[in-house]
């Protein structure tokens, strides 16, 4: 620890001291200020700090231990994703948007590819098992996606045990997803026209096998927080954010539906088939973080009702096309399961080596140049775990989106947190974030 | 590019209907040039234009939104109908009231904002840079799309944060990316590059950067600079 009263005068109010505090030596810390005659103190939490989500900046001002400022410091993330979209094919930009809400990367991937898909007019086209494909993978992500959500906000507050369960179901998520798509993250599974891959076999036992699991799990996180009193001592009335608040900052998702509002994109404007799908919209009416666990709680039982669905439609769906039928637009060659694994399939290899020139081309063509989607601009929204998530994707005609977009309702939830946290206490502002629920990967894109 | 190097600030307002119709051509088939083309493609030209404007009657819902924006602008709003999405194109000078309406006009009631999208052109002369906004009205569940336009020689757009205080970050993020500058805004600072940050990144004419890779003994080239199909 150490002070200095050079740097001080650098970037602060004159006569002002600087403390920075390195890890245990809070002591010398606290003494240090009982000798300054100032009560006002402004702490820089983070961008490196256990309970910020990822390397969010938090610039609080304080008086003792009462918030009279919050202001976030965002950016530290920033990777360019958006720019980078601008020099590869339609088809890679799957590859860059997973990226994003690292959380959510199949909800990025779907609000991406539904956006292009407007532009290219093939809404209507892409097949029955590719939409159903689509809302079991989101649905299965938004369970992953809630489940680090209440585990984070858990640890953040001592509940280590939500944390250690959270994580434990979230990685039976991620195993199916490893199952179905190849990877537990970044899949650019979701593509313009369906998805990447047929479901492999047995993938529905296991979604089964899950979902049998899951409907004993989720109530032990109910019996462990939903009435336990350091939890709702530490989560209710803390950032309160009412109806009128959250429209003028924007704010969607849970925080939305805490305040009792039934606004749901999957409801109110079904994409992908949502309306085909039997589930319930959960609302609470207290406006704080502990409605939003409570949403987030029945949301995942929810989207088990859903995943119990997709299932069952897939299952009378064996062998039907995953992309569209225009192969102009359909990636021209599927994997297939060869004596070492997942691979390039071999007859497609036979078929455009050794059979037809015009399949060689068409190959070529499609993977290196990529197809032209038609000038114009679209705008995609979906209802990923944080809320309304848009891709406004702007075509030149090209075979490269000329500018995409993502409207990422982290980056906009993220705004509420100087109203959830001013005026409270400082230990509230843990809180009050984690009930927003932000991924930095999103924030900054 | 940095703030210096601008061009003279004009007070020309721009001029055409930026956001639709030609925006510019291409040449060629595969983007090659210079490599003795015998094909005859290298001679192909393709005029690049993005959906023309709308003309009455627009159907569904969208001629009640016009009838009620006219009121506020005192004039035809121009509509672009494309791809099932409704797109008002306004000057900058009247984007404030017509959000203001657009949020407080009981037949319109767009209440959520969901933030504001850059897009440079630089080949729309007088119109380089724009400002995407898409709102969204709960009440009647529709979405509509503003788009509005600034000279690069004079980057200003109004800031609808009195309006819509969403538009705060957004508004910043818009600045950050391609220098628009948002008159009005409480702070109008960066926020996702490094405060000291030298140039817009989203802009066309800042390059993606990156250097070759080799690989296997080939060498990669940066992905800007590749042999491009577009």
């Amino acid at each position: 620890m150490s002070t200095s009263h050079d740097t001080a005068a650098d970037f602060d109010a004159p006569g002002s001291t600087v403390f920075t505090a390195t890890g245990q030596d809070w002591d010398q810390l606290s003494d240090l200020l009982k000798e300054t005659p100032e009560e006002r103190v402004v702490v820089n939490m983070g961008p490196q700090h256990p309970s910020t989500h990822g390397v969010l900046r938090l610039i609080l001002e304080l008086e003792g231990e009462n918030v009279t400022e919050a202001r976030c410091g965002i950016g530290y993330l920033h990777t360019g994703i958006e720019k980078n979209m601008e020099y590869r094919s339609w088809v890679q930009g799957t590859t860059f948007v997973t990226r994003m809400d690292y959380l959510a990367p199949l909800f990025n991937e779907t609000a991406y590819v539904l956006g292009v898909e407007r532009l290219l007019g093939i809404e209507a086209d892409v097949p029955e098992k590719a939409q159903v494909m689509r809302v079991l993978l989101m649905e299965l992500n938004r369970i992953s996606s809630h489940l680090v959500a209440i585990a984070t906000g858990g640890m953040e507050i001592g509940a280590l045990t939500v944390m250690t369960i959270g994580f434990r179901e979230r990685e039976l998520v991620l195993d199916l997803f490893e199952l179905i798509t190849g990877l537990r993250m970044n899949h650019a599974f979701i593509r313009p026209g369906g998805v990447a891959q047929d479901l492999p076999p047995g993938a529905l036992d296991e979604i089964r096998d899950f979902i049998a699991l899951m409907r004993k799990r989720l109530p032990e996180y109910a019996a462990l927080c939903n009435a336990n009193p350091i939890f709702r001592g530490r989560l209710e009335g803390v950032g309160h954010l009412d109806l009128e608040g959250c429209l003028a900052l924007g704010i969607t998702g849970p925080i939305l539906r805490s305040t009792g509002y039934a606004w749901d994109l999957r409801k109110t404007q079904p994409y992908s088939g949502y309306e085909d799908y039997d589930f319930d919209v959960i609302t609470w009416d207290t406006a704080d973080s502990y409605g939003r666990f409570r949403v987030r709680l029945a949301e995942m039982d929810e989207s088990l009702r859903i995943v119990e669905q997709a299932a069952d439609r897939l299952s009378r769906l064996e062998g039907a096309p995953v992309m569209v039928a225009d192969k102009k637009i359909a990636w021209p060659s599927q994997l297939a399961i060869g004596t070492d694994g997942m691979g390039n399939s071999l007859d497609h290899i036979r078929h455009i080596m050794g059979e037809s020139m015009e399949a060689l081309i068409h190959h070529f063509k499609l993977v290196t140049e990529g197809f032209r989607v038609p000038a114009g601009q679209s705008y995609a929204a979906i209802e990923s775990p944080r809320g309304e998530l848009g891709a406004h994707v702007v075509s030149d005609g090209g075979t490269r989106p000329y500018r995409v977009h993502f409207r990422d309702p982290s980056f906009t939830n993220l705004q509420a947190t100087s109203v959830m946290s001013e005026g409270g206490m400082v230990a509230d502002v843990i809180v009050a974030i984690a009930s927003i629920d932000p991924v930095m990967g999103g924030v900054d894109r | 590019m940095s703030d210096d190097t601008l061009p003279e600030a004009t007070t020309e307002s721009t001029t055409g209907f930026p956001g639709s119709g030609e925006i510019g051509a291409r040449v060629g088939m595969f983007g090659v040039t210079g490599s003795g083309d015998t094909s005859g493609y290298g001679g192909l030209v393709r005029t690049v234009a993005l959906p023309p404007l709308a003309t009455r009657p627009y159907g569904e819902w969208y001629d009640q939104l016009a009838d009620a924006v006219t009121d506020s602008l005192g004039e035809e709003p121009r509509v672009v109908l494309h791809a099932g999405e409704l797109t008002l194109i306004v000057r900058r000078e009247q984007l404030a009231a017509l959000m203001q309406q657009l949020r407080d006009d009981a037949r319109l009631r767009f209440e959520l904002c969901s933030g504001v999208s850059g897009v440079h052109y630089p080949e729309q002369t007088g119109a380089e840079l724009h400002a995407v906004y898409h709102l969204l009205s709960m009440t009647f569940n529709r979405r509509v799309r503003v788009e509005t336009s600034a000279p690069d020689s004079d980057p200003h757009v109004p800031s609808l944060v009195s309006v819509y205080p969403t538009l705060d970050w957004h508004e910043r993020e818009t600045y950050d990316m391609f220098g628009l500058i948002f008159d009005g805004h409480p702070s109008m600072t960066r926020i996702l590059m490094p405060d000291d940050w030298v140039g817009h990144p989203q802009r066309k004419d800042y390059p993606l950067g990156g250097i070759p890779v080799d690989y296997h003994g080939a060498t990669i080239a940066p992905p800007d600079q590749r042999r491009t199909y577009a």
